[in-house]
């Protein structure tokens, strides 16, 4: 694990260490089993073309959960999430597979975050932060925020 | 601007269900998310943290194991008690012209940390209904909030989650 942050190591605009992620069909498949959501616009490409969005994309809460790992790792073991949003604004798709467990060359999505607000609240170290992912283009898809306590060395 | 014949499942209850959050399906959803973190899954580990045992990531809530199969294998949240509000509620809105669904996105508000071997009660309600003009026509936002707690009936976390019917 990444050394400890403390509250005192972060200002407004300080930037999160980017997470990045790929998603791909094997990986989405996986999510359904783990998250029992088996909509097939996830992992059928027929399906997904009859339903109009042209072919499987991300679920939302896969993207949901990378943002939430981006928030875990950067606050350690001291840090606690208090709170966590999030909007699937724009479609992600996923690569297709080369081989059994590698992907296709393709895009990859980086987690991103910075920090708003630090204060503190009944003796609590809170910080603030907009939390996003960017596609392989660099566009934001699912904007969000978190609020997380952080150790201090006070 | 919605129906009455919609606005009227504001407030109501649509789930009430137990779920196990077992150290095997921590892994797996930890696996799924491409997790690094040993919290999650080394038992040795997370004994000797803060927690004193697995945690799981924020957003995993266990799952259900008291249902007759094919109840079981869906999303937790899509699991309704009784069925027949939710189905209602699907069936006004899709007369009222908004017959299709997307996932919007999700607010959580967390409490205390879910541990391994916990069982937890999920309690989902229709917060609110609200009609809106958009990019894509005429929407209506559903936001189903889920209140989640331990087996001392303490609230762990709570769910605010958008769908929006069009």
């Amino acid at each position: 694990m990444a050394k400890q942050i403390y509250w005192e190591d972060v200002d407004v605009n300080h930037e999160l260490p980017p997470l990045p992620k790929i998603a791909t069909t094997r990986m989405l498949v996986k999510w359904a089993g783990a998250s029992g959501d088996f909509n097939p616009l996830h992992y059928d490409a027929a399906f997904a073309a009859a339903v109009g969005v042209g072919s499987p994309i991300v679920h939302g809460a896969l993207k949901r959960q990378w943002l939430v790992q981006l928030m875990t790792d950067w606050m350690g073991e001291q840090g606690t999430l208090k709170k966590f949003a999030c909007s699937y604004r724009a479609m992600d798709r996923p690569r297709k597979m080369a081989t059994t467990a590698t992907p296709e060359e393709g895009e990859t999505w980086q987690c991103k975050g910075k920090v708003t607000k630090k204060y503190i609240d009944d003796g609590q170290h809170y910080v603030d932060c907009d939390i996003w992912i960017e596609n392989g283009k660099g566009e934001v898809t699912t904007p969000g925020t978190a609020t997380v306590i952080l150790p201090s060395r006070g | 601007m919605l129906a009455d014949e919609v606005a009227e499942f504001i407030g109501k209850s649509i789930g009430n269900i137990a779920c196990e959050v077992e150290k095997g399906s921590i892994k797996r959803f930890a696996d799924a998310v491409e997790e690094t973190n040993p919290l999650y899954w080394d038992e040795e580990y997370a004994e000797k943290s803060r927690h004193g045992s697995i945690i799981a990531p924020p957003g995993f809530f266990g799952w259900p194991v008291k249902l007759p199969p094919g109840l079981t294998f869906q999303r937790p949240t899509d699991i309704f008690d009784p069925p027949e509000v939710a189905e209602g509620m699907r069936i006004a809105l899709a007369k009222a012209g908004y017959a299709n669904v997307l996932d919007g996105g999700i607010e959580y508000e967390f409490f205390q940390p879910v541990k391994a071997g916990d069982t937890l009660t999920a309690k989902s309600m229709i917060k609110d209904i609200r009609g809106r003009e958009g990019k894509m026509g005429k929407m209506a936002f559903v936001i189903i909030e889920t209140v989640y707690c331990n087996k001392k009936d303490e609230p762990v976390a709570i769910a605010r989650a958008t769908a929006i019917y069009l």
